[in-house]
């Protein structure tokens, strides 16, 4: 069941478009902000809202990389991996966290902490390799900066 | 300041007032500087049609990687009073384009600039409603164009009819989800109506059938940035800012192993030995020049020779590729173009909508080969296979750019890079890896 | 008509076309996935590439998708060139990349479009050497079974289900070549044209689950055409069988009616040929002695008994069947006479169809074919519930409401077959379809406008639309004013349409609305409109039964009572199903000897002092007229055991039995032959004077050879008795039709009755049919659709309709029940079928909310209900669209003796002690 909060929120994003399926994108990104991750039940409830079937919402919410159908952890690390940042050494970031953290792309640390995904060119080439965590945009980020950049992030 | 902030001489005229230091500038400064300065020529009659002409004459292409001539982008949508209506107007910001990052440093620092561009498009074309279509991942992009669009809504600039004319626009933002294909204008469509991004089947072009079925212009955020510049000082100036025969200045960007990578707004035509020595700084110490993808991974290679090219939509010959988005990826001599390639074709394949054979399946299995070719169990099969898929995800073989972008620099690595892909068969393992080489396993 | 040139050679084709449609249209060779004549292009999988060049002077020319690419004047393509093979291969190539090696236990295997499309392009060996891609399946109901390990990615599935047949539970999920295509979760696919899935999916993702319960590949099928015998549309089928088993239904394409796809009862319903309830023996009570069960006695003994009964018996009725042939009920009506020949419908029915008949035959406006009512700019529906009732017909509005919006894609310059570009210049907008009934479905979502109401109130509204589009139609006074303006938007609507179609039927049980409906019609009509009408009937003989005439229900029973007659014969018919309880059970005992002629084990059978075992329509042969007045023909698919045979045959062997001496000898018992029975039906009426002409007659013979039912690759003949003989035995004569029962035989061209199985060369599928038509989607060569018995009088002014029932009241104690049926468990045969019996839903009584709170009663509890003699367990539903004052009443077939509509009281008819919330 979506809360009363929830359910304003979204009428509000619906606003911006002629017709309730449009902002169906919208909607999946705003009850993820707000539920971390979209559970099956989540589906539901954003069907329900939008009149549409689960099937109708699920075929949106699975073709988009940042609509998280398995849960997450409390933060999530998005590790750029596109070229840029590949020549710049990313996998060096990538086998720190791997050590520091116990997980490669796609996992969960066990204390349901952090997630590390991996992520299409962010757009901060210049700064490569990037990472991004939460909303947090990191450039330039080295094996021996990791500890430092986690530690806003418990 | 100078005392007509509109009489500007300046070179570059989309980001010389951008903020070294990050932040952005907001309305007030920006209407100092002759920001929404555009809208009041709107009150001196010029009508939609001047516009129009205006743009067409300037030699505007798109910024997005097409280089299509705004201009004549323009003349197919229906104008008059029997058009289709609501038309729109979306602002292609999905830039998810590895190595291009030139419409968040607009975005980003004058985030006005956009909304302006925006309004002046829907006036030229008597589209009343935008949206701004942005990558999810631009965080801080979406904070300053949120607080950008307020703010033109409270000084009327949104919402209300413009001065001297009836025409009101409306402007919308939109974070997507990701996925590249989003950036493709006709994905862009499905997703901005809540749906897969699969892209659509060209005729009938979004001019005519767009979002909800609507006359839609998509025009790349750098492309909008431009207009209202165009409209202030007209084409002759804009003409005289470019090198070339298309008007106007051009974002490049550097990334790799280069002394300085970062961005630059230079005239239009800017050769990418410019760019790269003078701009960059060179090469890093120790490392070489190998190659150079001249904008985004969806652009063929360019190497040593052809480096004096000037980096436009014109100068640049077929066989040797394309400007794509003008921000370039350096390949060095100390990275290997066939793991360069891998990267670039995994990041295709993961990208894929799914929608077109060739596409959906051809990639998956080039980044494979490509694989085995680092993991040394390739063989000269391999190699015919991927020349195969290089002729057969042609454009108009597939339903998109996507994978004829993807076989780009694929192609011309196999070109240029050839002895290195054989080294890779001969030496069973990659030359830049000092991991041993595997077996040869039959998979 | 445009020219282009394939190859060097020109063709004309219609340049409306694209080049895929085009090329496969003049015979060529060309394949393709993603593309199907009756759902168009989408361009996806790229399969049919060819090269298209400027012009002669173009040497290079450059790769197109044919299904994307219109047949303008002067296209020049090649489709053998080097560069278009070897890409069309590679697609193949690529698709076999997560393809799986299992084509040997594939139930797709043999008649598989991507082995067919794989072998047309050569592709043999595959060079990918990878990991292949696996994905779980999913359990979909009783219906379909799901591989997706097999899945091409072609997108058909789901634009079928859902962009075609309004499905909404499947879909596709992921991206890149991650793809999924099916349900959200595990669960029964609910729309009720799923089993299209399995013919629509080009490999063997969606199979037909119940083929794979006792399976058979194609080749080892004999297979007839056959009509299905679910509901009164008629769609044409191909009926499959092998030792003695219906293996399966698939469509069979018939232009005019059902083209392309079936609905979920006809396909699956077969499983009543197959039931261990079939009556297999002749069984008579020893000395018909009513004390005395019924026993198996060899049939010449039996025919002896009822023959020396039936001389001496004062008088013999029969009761015809609306499901049975026509020829069987002729037969029927030749043994006993015309005057003791009843039609075997209730009371209701028998005047609804005789007033839909004298609709059509004396009215100016001719009935609609399902084509017709795809084509349909604007529709009319007055109180038929045509989802659960003509299901087929319902698909055919989702195609109706597509037409309108098709003015703005002509406008774009939009091909109509570029579906993906229609699709977005159209977005939401639909053409008119108005929908009043007492019962919401899903097809109401593509509904201009809905209208619950009771059927007095509907056909209040139909003649108040007349009246406002004809000048001399009656008009409605007294109406509220949004029924007014209903009627003024359905009048607006309908006038501007080029070919308004208005459907009703016997549905709810109300004469009026029909006459409202013919009013609606008749006043377009007037209006210079090319107005069809639609008539929705019971049963899949309904129509031809009436034009067969015959009495009254209740005469019959009265001549028993009153002793006219003392025994009476029942063809096909379950006469609890017509009548109540008591009366059926009275007329019953009366009577002196019953004699009935049945296929399955029912509650009128159960009383028979003779019972014969009928053939079921895929054992025997014979004509069908549908709602539109349609007759066609159905053919026996194979011999069945036991004492099984036709009804007619039956029938003649009691009139032979009746009078054993050979002179004077008349009627049936001087029939031979199929033809026979066909000939003398034919002389009955006269307007079934042309039934002969719906089929060859069984001396048709191509180069002196009959038709064989069994394909080239036959296989096991020699073996498949081997058990019991080591002789292969001759295949049983045919003397009823061209058909053999072999192998043997002439296989080519064939007038389309007589083509049971689609095959071409290097086309096995079921998409062969392109092979059958001149232009691609359109009818087959030399098609003969079955033939329209009853056509218009065209001149005829209306001679309207004037009893316009006063508005529904609603009253403080009593309810009018409505049926309301099913789609599955609403109709006899199907229900027997194993797949369908598990999609039946429980009985239950549908209420307005707002009585449902006065009755006390919460949705969703069980009460006993007591009506007519009878006490029913069922399920409340509360629902705002039934009526205020009405109750819809959904029982099982085996209740259906209930006769609707009729005015309970509920206060007094639910017993209260038994409410009680389902669990
Ligand atoms: C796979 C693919 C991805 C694209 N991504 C982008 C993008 O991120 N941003 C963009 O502006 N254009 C992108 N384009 C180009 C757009 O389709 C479109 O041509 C462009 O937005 C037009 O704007 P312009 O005329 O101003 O350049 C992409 C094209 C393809 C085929
Ligand atoms: S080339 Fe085909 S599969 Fe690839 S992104 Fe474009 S439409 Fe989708
Ligand atoms: S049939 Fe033409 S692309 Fe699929």
């Amino acid at each position: 069941m979506l809360s009363d909060t929830e359910r304003r929120e979204l009428e509000d994003a619906l606003k911006h478009y002629p017709d309730k399926r449009s902002g169906t994108i919208d909607v999946l990104l705003l009850v993820q902000r707000r539920r971390g991750w979209i559970s099956d039940e989540s589906i539901l409830d954003i069907a329900q809202f939008l009149e549409m079937t689960s099937e109708d919402v699920d075929s949106v919410a699975t073709f988009y990389n940042l609509i998280f159908r398995k849960p997450v952890g409390r933060h999530v690390a998005f590790l750029c991996d596109s070229i840029s940042c590949w020549i710049m050494g990313y996998e060096q970031v990538r086998e720190q966290l791997k050590k520091q953290y116990d997980i490669d792309l796609g996992q969960t640390t066990r204390d349901g902490r952090l997630t590390v995904l991996p992520i299409a060119c962010l757009g901060q080439c210049e700064r490569a390799p990037a990472m991004m965590i939460d909303q947090n945009v990191y450039g330039e980020v080295t094996p021996d900066k990791v500890e430092t950049i986690m530690e806003k992030y418990k | 300041m100078s005392q007509d902030p509109t009489r500007i001489t300046m070179e570059r005229p989309l980001t010389q007032y951008i903020h070294p230091d990050g932040t952005p500038r907001l309305l007030r400064e920006y209407v100092t500087n002759g920001g929404y300065h555009s809208l009041q020529k709107l009150v001196t009659g010029m009508a939609p049609k001047d516009v129009q002409r205006l743009v067409g004459e300037s030699g505007l292409r798109g910024r997005g990687g097409g280089g299509f001539p705004t201009g004549s982008k323009w003349s197919f949508v229906p104008m008059g009073p029997d058009a289709q209506k609501p038309k729109y107007i979306v602002a292609n910001a999905d830039e998810m384009e590895p190595g291009t990052f030139k419409d968040r440093i607009l975005m980003e620092g004058d985030p006005h600039g956009l909304v302006e561009g925006m309004i002046m498009a829907g006036y030229a074309l008597d589209a009343e409603v935008g949206y701004i279509f942005l990558r999810g991942e631009y965080h801080l992009s979406a904070q300053r164009l949120t607080r950008a669009i307020a703010e033109a809504y409270a000084e009327g600039y949104l919402g209300k009819p413009l001065p001297g004319t009836t025409f009101r626009f409306d402007l919308h933002l939109h974070s997507s989800a990701g996925r590249y294909i989003c950036g493709e204008e006709t994905a862009l469509i499905n997703a901005l109506e809540g749906k897969r991004a699969t892209p659509r089947a060209k005729p009938p072009y979004p001019q005519t059938v767009g979002l909800w079925g609507q006359p839609t212009i998509v025009q790349n955020v750098e492309t909008l940035y431009n207009l209202p510049h165009i409209v202030n000082h007209g084409s002759a100036w804009y003409h005289s800012l470019s090198r070339t025969q298309d008007g106007g200045t051009k974002i490049y960007g550097v990334s790799g192993r280069v002394t300085r990578p970062g961005w630059w707004e230079l005239p239009l035509g800017t050769t990418a030995r410019e760019v790269l020595e003078q701009h960059a700084g060179g090469m890093l110490a120790g490392v070489h020049f190998r190659g150079v993808l001249p904008g985004g991974i969806s652009t063929a290679f360019m190497t040593e020779e052809h480096l004096d090219l000037p980096m436009d939509f014109s100068s640049i010959p077929p066989q040797v590729g394309r400007l794509g988005t003008g921000t370039m990826i350096v390949l060095d001599d100390h990275t290997c173009p066939v793991g360069f390639v891998l990267n670039l074709e995994r990041f295709f394949a993961r990208e894929s909508c799914g929608w077109c054979t060739p596409c959906r399946e051809g990639l998956p299995w080039v980044a494979r080969l490509l694989q085995s070719f680092e993991e040394g169990r390739a063989t000269n099969d391999d190699l015919a296979l991927l020349d195969m898929h290089t002729k057969w995800l042609a454009p108009g073989h597939t339903f998109c750019g996507l994978a004829p972008g993807a076989m780009a620099p694929l192609q011309s690595a196999l070109q240029f890079f050839h002895d290195d892909f054989e080294r890779h068969i001969g030496l069973g393992r990659c030359p830049w890896s000092n991991k041993p080489a595997q077996l040869r396993v039959l998979v | 008509m445009a020219t282009i040139i394939v190859d060097n050679r020109s063709y004309t084709v219609d340049e409306r076309k694209n080049l895929l449609a085009a090329c496969l249209g003049v015979g060529l060779n060309l394949p393709y996935f993603c593309w199907h004549p009756a759902m168009g292009s989408v361009g996806a999988c790229r399969q049919c590439a060819v090269k298209q060049f400027k012009d002669d002077h173009d040497p290079s020319g450059r790769l197109v998708m044919a299904c994307m690419t219109p047949a303008s004047q002067g296209t020049r393509i090649s489709i053998d060139d080097p560069d278009a093979k070897a890409f069309r291969a590679s697609v193949i190539e690529w698709l076999m990349v997560n393809h799986p090696h299992d084509c040997p236990v594939c139930d797709e295997g043999g008649e598989c479009h991507l082995q067919d499309m794989t072998v047309m392009t050569g592709h043999v060996y595959r060079r990918y050497r990878f990991p292949k891609r696996t994905h779980r399946n999913q359990s979909l109901g009783p219906f379909i079974r799901h591989e997706m390990n097999r899945c091409i990615q072609c997108y058909r599935c789901v634009r079928f289900y859902r962009d075609y047949a309004g499905g909404r539970d499947l879909n596709v999920f992921g991206a890149h070549d991650a793809l999924y295509f099916g349900r959200e979760q595990d669960g029964t696919l609910e729309n009720e044209f799923s089993g299209n899935l399995v013919e629509v999916c080009p490999t063997g993702v969606f199979t037909d689950k119940t083929l794979f319960q006792h399976y058979t590949r194609k080749w080892d099928l004999q297979s007839a055409q056959s009509i299905c015998s679910h509901c009164s549309l008629g769609c044409n089928t191909t009926v499959g069988e092998r030792y003695g088993i219906v293996r399966r239904i698939m469509n069979r394409f018939n232009s005019q009616v059902n083209g392309y796809f079936l609905c979920d009862r006809g396909r699956f319903g077969y499983g009543y040929v197959n039931s261990d309830k079939r009556i297999k023996r002749a069984l008579v009570r020893p000395a018909l002695d009513r004390t005395k069960p019924a026993q198996p006695e060899g049939v010449p003994q039996v025919l002896e008994i009822i023959g020396e009964r039936l001389r001496r018996v004062r008088g013999i009725i029969g009761i015809g069947s609306p499901r049975a042939s026509l020829e069987a009920n002729a037969a029927l009506r030749s043994l006993v006479g015309p005057q003791q020949f009843f039609l075997g419908v209730d009371e209701q029915e028998h005047r609804l169809l005789s007033t839909i008949l004298s609709i059509l035959r004396t009215g100016p406006v001719p009935s609609a074919s399902i084509h017709d009512a795809e084509q349909s700019d604007a529709v009319f529906v007055l109180g038929e519930d045509l989802l659960n009732n003509a299901p087929r017909l319902a698909l055919a509005l989702l195609q109706s409401v597509r037409q309108q919006p098709m003015e703005r894609v002509d406008e774009l310059k939009i091909p109509r077959w570029d579906e993906a570009a229609v699709c977005n210049a159209v977005q939401s907008r639909r053409g008119p379809l108005f929908m009043a009934g007492h019962r919401q479905t899903w097809v109401h979502e593509y509904a201009t406008d809905s209208y619950f109401a009771a059927p007095d109130d509907i056909a209040r509204l139909g003649f108040a639309v007349a009246g406002r589009i004809g000048p001399d139609a009656p008009s409605v006074p007294d109406l509220t004013n949004d029924v007014r303006d209903l009627a003024q938007r359905i009048a607006d609507a309908l006038t501007r349409a080029q070919q308004p179609l208005i459907i009703a039927g016997t549905g709810s049980g109300s004469q009026a609305t029909i006459e409202a409906a013919a009013n609606v019609a008749w006043a377009l009509h007037q209006h210079g409109k090319q107005t069809r009408l639609s008539f929705v009937v019971p049963e899949s003989n309904s129509v031809g039964l009436a034009l067969l005439g015959g009495g009254r229900l209740h005469d019959a029973f009265d001549s028993i009572s009153q002793q006219k007659a003392d025994t009476v014969i029942v063809l096909e018919n379950d006469l609890y199903r017509r009548a109540e309880q008591a009366k059926v059970d009275a007329f019953l005992e009366t009577a002196q000897t019953v004699i009935v002629i049945d296929s399955l084990e029912q509650r009128t059978a159960a009383h028979a002092d003779v019972l014969l075992p009928a053939a079921t329509g895929p054992e025997s042969d014979g004509t069908l007229v549908n709602q539109e007045g349609r007759a066609q023909r159905f053919y026996q698919v194979f011999v069945p055991d036991g004492d099984i045979t036709d009804s007619w045959r039956w029938l003649r062997d009691l009139a032979r039995a009746k009078s054993p001496e050979a002179d004077g000898v008349t009627g049936v018992a001087t029939w031979n032959t199929f033809d026979d029975a066909v000939s003398a039906t034919a002389a009955t009426a006269s307007e079934l004077a042309r039934i002969g002409e719906v089929a060859p007659p069984a001396s048709f013979r191509v180069v002196g050879q009959k038709v064989p039912r069994q394909p080239d690759r036959y296989s096991g003949r020699t073996s498949m008795l081997s058990h019991l003989t080591v002789h292969e035995p001759p295949p049983p004569p045919d003397p009823d039709t061209p058909l053999g029962f072999s192998m043997e035989g002439y296989r080519g061209p064939l007038p389309s009755p007589l083509i049971s199985q689609f095959w071409a060369p290097g086309w096995n599928s079921i998409q062969a049919v392109n092979k059958y038509q001149d232009e691609v989607g359109g009818p087959l060569r030399d098609e003969m659709p079955g033939l329209r018995l009853i056509e218009p009088v065209a001149t005829k002014a209306p001679c309207w309709f004037t009893a316009i029932p006063p508005a529904f009241q609603p009253t403080l104690h009593q309810w009018l029940f409505l049926p309301l049926s099913a789609v599955f468990g609403g109709e006899e045969l199907s229900n027997r079928s194993p797949a369908i019996a598990e999609r039946i839903s429980e009985p239950f009584l549908s209420l307005h909310p707002s009585d449902g709170a006065r009755l006390s009663l919460e949705d969703q509890v069980t009460i006993e209900l007591a009506l007519q003699g009878m006490t029913y367990r069922l399920a409340v539903h509360l629902e705002s669209s039934t009526p205020m004052g009405t109750a819809g009443i959904s029982l099982g077939y085996d209740a259906s003796g209930v006769r609707v509509p009729v005015w309970v009281d509920l206060f007094k008819a639910i017993k209260t002690g038994h409410r009680r919330r389902v669990a």
